[in-house]
This record gives C-alpha cells, structure tokens and sequence, in this order.
C-alpha cells in the first residue's frame, strides 16, 4: 500500500493533531478570560473526529505503518467511546472551571492531546506504539493535575502521579525491552507468531511477560499497583479527577487487550494466573477500603480499584472463543463503568461551590430535599455502580461473570459476586446519606442549563442501557468477530 | 543494580555477539582469527563494565547530591563506551551529548541550586533496611536464575541479514526510522510538543495574587503616567480656564504601574 493510500486510515489522529495545535495557538491569541472559544473548538474537534472515526468504521482489521497501526472494529468502538466519554468530560469541566474563575486553556488543549493518545493506544499494533500512546496521554495528565498551581494537595498529587507514573512506563518498558531481545520483533502478531512457534517454555517470554502486566496494573490501578489512586483522585481538582477516572480507564483497556490479547495469546496461561491474583486483590482491597472512606473523591477512588479488579476479570477469557465471547464481557463493562464514573464525579462537580468542594460523604446529606432530580440521578449512578439489576452495571457484571464461568473459573466468579455483594454497602450509604438523612444547610444548587442536561441524560442512560443491553453487547460481541 | 543487570545481560548475550540494545539483534559472526583482539576485547569489556557497576553503586551510596550526580555521568559514559564495544556507534554518541552533555548538567544546576537539607529524608533509612534488603535479594536470586538459565539462549532470535562491512550505523539508523518507524517517530515528535506545552503551562502563568513587575508595561510608560505637572500660583488663584491649558494633569497620577 502506498503512503496515500496509508494515511487514509490516520484521518481521525492527523485531525486531531492538527486542530489541537491550532486551538493552541488560537488559546495564545485569544483575550477572553472565560476561554469559550477555546472551549468551543475543543468540543468541536472531539465531535469532528467522533464522526470521523464513525465515518470511517472498518469492516475488517487493516493494519498499516509497518503494522505499527491498526484499525478494526475493536479499534474503532474504543475510539467512538473515549471522545463520547471526553466530550462530557470537557463540558462538565468548563462548569467547574468557570465557577472558579481558574480556567486556563491549555487544559483543554493538553485534554486533547490527551485523547490523542488515548486513540494512538486504541490502535496500537506494535509494542512501541502502545508505549508512545500511553506516555503522550500520561504526560498530558500529568501536566492537568499539576495545572492548579494554588493548591498544594494538587502539587502534592502530580508528584506522585508523576513519579509513581514514571516508575510504572519504567517497568513496563522494561518488560517490553525484553520482549524484543527474546522475540526480535515489536509488532504485537509477530511477536505471538513467535511464542507460538516455540516449542519449549521460554523463561525469558515469560519474564518480560511479567513486568508488561506490572505495568498494565499500575495504570489501571490494580492492587497492589494501587497506591497512586486514592491521592491522585483526592488531591486533583474534581475535573480533573473526572477526566482520570474515565477516559484513560478505556485507554488501558485497550493497552491490555492489545499487550496480552493480541501479543501475547500463545500465553495465555501464563498471564491468566498473574491476572487472577490482580482481580481478587482488587476486589477485596477495593471493595473493603472503600467502607472506611469519608471523602467522595477516595471512596469512588477505592471503587475504581474494586472495578479494576473486575475489569481485569474479564479480561482473562482472551479468545476463548471456543466457550463463550472471549474479553467482550470486558469491552461491555469499560464502556458502562466510564459513562457511571462520569456521572458520579458530575454530581460531586455539580454539588461542589466556589468556596466549599462538596466532596465529604455528610455533603450528600438530605439531597433529595434540596434537588429530588439530582438525588435521583444520584440514585441511578449508585445503583449502577454496586450492580443492582437492572441498571447497566449489572448487565456488567453479569456478563463478565458469565465468561469467566463458561472458562471454568467457578470460585473466582463466586468471589466476585461476594466481593460485590461487600461493595454495595458502600453506595448504598450515599442513597441513605441522600434520602433518610436531614440536609445540614439548603443552599441552592448552582450549575449551568447545559450541566443539568448532560447530567441528567448520563443518569438516564444507565437505566435505558440496562433495560437494553442486548444492543451494546451485540456491538462488543459482533466487534471479537461473531 | 540495574546497572549490574544490563552488564550481566550485555555480556550475557554479548559473549555470543548478539547486541540486544544496539540497532536490534545483529548477530555478528565474529570470524576473529586472531584470539588476541579477542582477548583485548573482553578485557575492555570488563573494564568499562566495573567501573560502569561500581560508579551506579556509588550514585546511590554518596552523600553529597553532586557527587552522586557526576558518578552518574561516570556511569553514563561507560555504558556508552560498552555499546560502542557493540558497535552501536549511533546510540553511545547520543548518549553521551544528550545524557552527558546536556541532562546531567541540568541535573547539576538544580541540585547546586536547591539547597536540599538531606537529614530529614535518611531519617528512617535503618527502619525500611531490612525489607529493603529482602526484597532485593528476592530480585537479585530471582533475576539471576534466569539469566543464568539454560532455557534463555535457545530462545534467541534468529540472525538477522548482515549489514554490508562499511554501511554507517547512523545511516541506516536514520533511513529504518523514517521508512518503518516513520508512525512511532511522529508520535514522539507529538509527545515533546506535549512537554513543552505542559512545561511552559505549568512556569508562565502566574497566579494572580502575585505581584511581579511587567516589562512589557514598563517600557510604554510615559512621562505623563509618572510626572504630574501642577502650575502652582503663590499669591492669586489663577482665572477660570487658564489652567486647563498650562498644567498637564494626568488624572489619578499613577505611580504603581508594576505592582498590579
């Protein structure tokens, strides 16, 4: 294929560059403190390459570039869902920025390039693509926690981001290091060519294999590479803490499922094992720790951890196609978690104030009398987030157990129904906390027409995905090739 | 003791000439009739690899900062002496003018800069010791059974084709990087506008509490801005209209032009 004919299948990404670096130098130009234009060119360009990447869906996976890049249906869902999930990201951050009068553009232009990112890792084919794509997307990060310079929790959590961050790209460039010594080659299906064709047990494949799964747990923050989580998630400002807790979550995903899915097949028995203890720790350290918390922002923190016990759970089928639908258990759940993660840290932006964050759990006091609507949304989120059928969470979970069962795995998908079991209480409290309790003050709550609707849409789209899931999971199934 | 790691890898698979950090695994059948520059080759080897373990060892063990930091640039430069034992001629050249040259001498000014009180941060230095050590015994027992394991070297990579005898290392490093690296190589370009942005975002923009002088308000200032003349009269009040004309009064008389 000629470099045309190549770059043809790069639209979205080279759009997206481009508009991002011309919103970079409109943001210098631009006078107005309020940076809606920046806003608005922002949103633009997440739409632009959302209908973009939709224009373009492939049918069948082609990989070009030297198969560094490689664009299949999978490739193309992950995309739809990380500038959807971003779109919201940016418009309820604008809300929060705007009340605090601490807007600076870069922070849009530093989230799309970001979300640049996010896409390269998305269609990733080779080992060195993923690790660029990650580093763009976790130096970007970086960069919009350190951003409100006034704060020193924020301080605090970009040094940690960073190093801990810097230590995870470490180890798993590391592995990935060693990967290439072992197997010459960095392009993910050449590399499973390679241990397939093994006939012995290579101890050097396997252990490159385990510094590339330390590094996929620290950035989906599986225990024990959780340390980072509940102070990175606690100390950023809240949109921030939004943008982590969604997008880059799709984003890791992805970079799993590529490493271990499409790398890595061949050893698969391996990497099932290492991924089983992540799980369980996760969930049980998760799901326990999050009891305890009496800040929002650190107990949506630990059960982001519990989730990532679950996300990593389905994961294991790989392509066991032979017995059920393989990791589409997992596709499912990553899109669900992203939209109820979105919504829950929208209630604590939408709550929060100039002068008062909002992010304790008393906060949520009586706020059923305060706003019946936004304790209703709040409602939805919870009881999708703990699994409660039949919210979109359940299907969720429900899925991901049915692959792991079909696979085999009879205790662990018993521990994780326990686990879950655990881990409602916790969401429960805040339904509690929002009905049963008596508000402590009734100030009014503040926010934007364009915040309400979206908040209210995200809600609801819990409750309308979980009384059709069978829609998005034909699409997570149909994308594994069924 | 990653440094040690890399010198016991290098040799490792270096001993049967393959390069794993060079431009890939070019295996080089190294027809060397005579034993002799063999020898000498090995005994440079372990020269640069010593000094190379023991100034890592150093980096982590001195006490001053700026010690540490020029045994790093000891350490640097022996494993650009190593790759060049490899014949990867490209990389110990970058390594030594990025690393060496330009990195390491940042590293320099910020630690000559800050004055960093190093007390506090050994304060429990004694206490983590023996996890510490456990864990690396863990990893250095773990790490060297499989390097010295019979399992690794059959797994080896098959040779790839010889590059011609006199064909530039850089050269061709640069033809592979903008043929079949050319994606990841944007990609890279991409993160440095990253760090930039990110850099300059973070530095520039200064909270709005904090009063700095503005050159770029300073230089357009007039002497209007700063000198009032005031047309002062000793004995009568000057006639209605006149004064108008004669004084230059620039309303407010600012003086703190560099202070908002």
């Amino acid at each position: 294929m000629s470099i045309t004919a190549e770059i043809v299948f790069l639209v979205p990404e080279l759009a997206l560059l481009i508009l991002a670096c011309l919103i970079l130098v409109c943001d210098a130009f631009s006078t107005d403190p309020g940076k809606l234009l920046t806003y608005r060119l922002a949103q633009f360009s997440l739409v632009a390459v959302l209908l973009l990447v939709v224009y373009l869906y492939p049918d069948d996976a082609v990989s070009v570039f030297h198969q560094h890049f490689i664009s299949d249906p999978l490739s193309a869902v992950l995309k739809v869902t990380i500038c959807a999930v971003s779109i919201i990201v940016f418009s309820y951050s604008y809300d929060y920025f705007e009340e605090r009068d601490t807007l600076q553009g870069e922070y849009f232009v530093l989230g799309l390039f970001a979300v640049l990112g996010m896409l390269i890792m998305a269609s990733a084919y080779s080992m060195l693509t993923v690790y660029l794509g990650l580093e763009l997307m976790s130096l970007s990060l970086y960069a919009m926690v350190a951003m409100h310079k006034g704060s020193g929790t924020a301080s605090e959590a970009a040094i940690k981001y960073f190093v801990l961050g810097a230590l995870a790209s470490g180890i798993l460039l590391y592995g990935i290091s060693i990967l290439y010594g072992a197997s010459g080659t960095l392009v993910l299906p050449e590399l499973a060519a390679h241990v397939s064709a093994r006939t012995e047990t290579d101890v050097l494949l396997v252990f490159g294999l385990v510094f590339v799964v330390v590094g996929i747990a620290f950035k989906l923050g599986a225990v024990p590479f959780h340390m980072w989580i509940p102070d990175v998630y606690e100390g950023s400002p809240t949109a921030v803490t939004l943008f982590l807790a969604t997008a880059p979550k799709v984003a890791a995903f992805a970079m799993a499922v590529r490493l271990l899915v499409d790398g890595m097949e061949p050893l698969h028995i391996d990497w099932q094992g290492m991924l089983i203890i992540l799980s369980v720790l996760s969930m049980a350290a998760g799901n326990i720790i999050a009891i305890s918390q009496t800040n929002i922002k650190r107990m949506l923190a630990y059960s982001t951890i519990a989730h990532a016990g679950f996300l990593i759970l389905g994961i294991l089928p790989g392509m066991r196609l032979d017995v059920g639908y393989g990791y589409a258990g997992a596709l499912f759940y990553v899109i669900v978690y992203a939209i109820m993660s979105l919504g829950a840290f929208g209630v604590v932006i939408l709550l929060g104030r100039k002068d008062h964050e909002s992010d304790r759990l008393e906060d949520f006091k009586g706020l059923a009398e305060r706003s019946p609507w936004f304790a209703f949304i709040m409602l939805l989120l919870m009881f999708s987030l703990a699994g409660v059928p039949p919210f979109a969470g359940f299907w969720a979970k429900w899925f991901v157990i049915k692959e792991v069962v079909a696979i085999g795995h009879i205790w662990l998908a018993a521990s994780a129904v326990i686990f879950s079991v655990i881990g409602a209480y916790y969401y429960l409290r805040i339904v509690k906390l929002m009905y049963f309790d008596q508000p402590e003050h009734m100030t009014e709550i503040k926010a934007s027409r364009q915040m309400r609707m979206a908040l209210s849409l995200n809600g609801l789209a819990l409750l309308i995905l979980g009384f059709i899931p069978g829609k998005l999971m034909d699409i997570c199934t149909s994308v594994l090739g069924f | 003791m990653v440094a040690l790691y890399q010198v016991m890898a290098i040799y490792h698979f270096g001993r049967r000439g393959v390069c794993l950090y060079g431009g890939g695994y070019v295996e080089q059948e190294r027809k060397t009739k005579n034993w002799k520059l063999k020898m000498l080759e090995q005994v440079v080897f372990y020269i640069f690899g010593a000094v190379l373990v023991t100034s890592a060892g150093m980096v982590v063990t001195v006490r001053n900062p700026v010690h540490a930091a020029l045994f790093l640039v000891l350490a640097f430069f022996c494993s650009a002496a190593i790759w060049l034992l490899l014949q990867a001629e490209f990389l110990a050249i970058v390594l030594v003018l990025v690393y060496v040259g330009a990195v390491m001498v940042l590293f320099l000014f910020v630690v000559m800069m800050l004055n960093i009180n190093l007390a506090p941060l050994r304060e429990g230095f004694a206490g983590f010791l023996p996890v510490g050590l456990f864990v690396a015994a863990l990893m250095l027992t773990a790490m060297g059974l499989i390097v010295s394991s019979d399992h690794v070297l059959p797994g080896l990579p098959p040779a790839a084709a010889q590059p011609p005898i006199d064909a530039a290392n850089t050269e061709l490093l640069g033809k592979t990087l903008f043929t079949e690296y050319l994606y990841p190589f944007e990609i890279a370009g991409a993160i440095l506008l990253v760090a930039i942005i990110a850099a300059i975002s973070l530095t520039m923009r200064k909270p709005a509490a904090q009063r700095t002088p503005k050159p770029e308000k300073q230089v357009v200032v007039k002497r209007d801005t700063r000198v009032r003349l005031v047309n002062m009269e000793s004995a009568s009040p000057p006639e209605k209209g006149d004064s108008g004309g004669l004084s230059q009064r620039s309303q407010g008389g600012k003086q703190g032009d560099n202070s908002d």
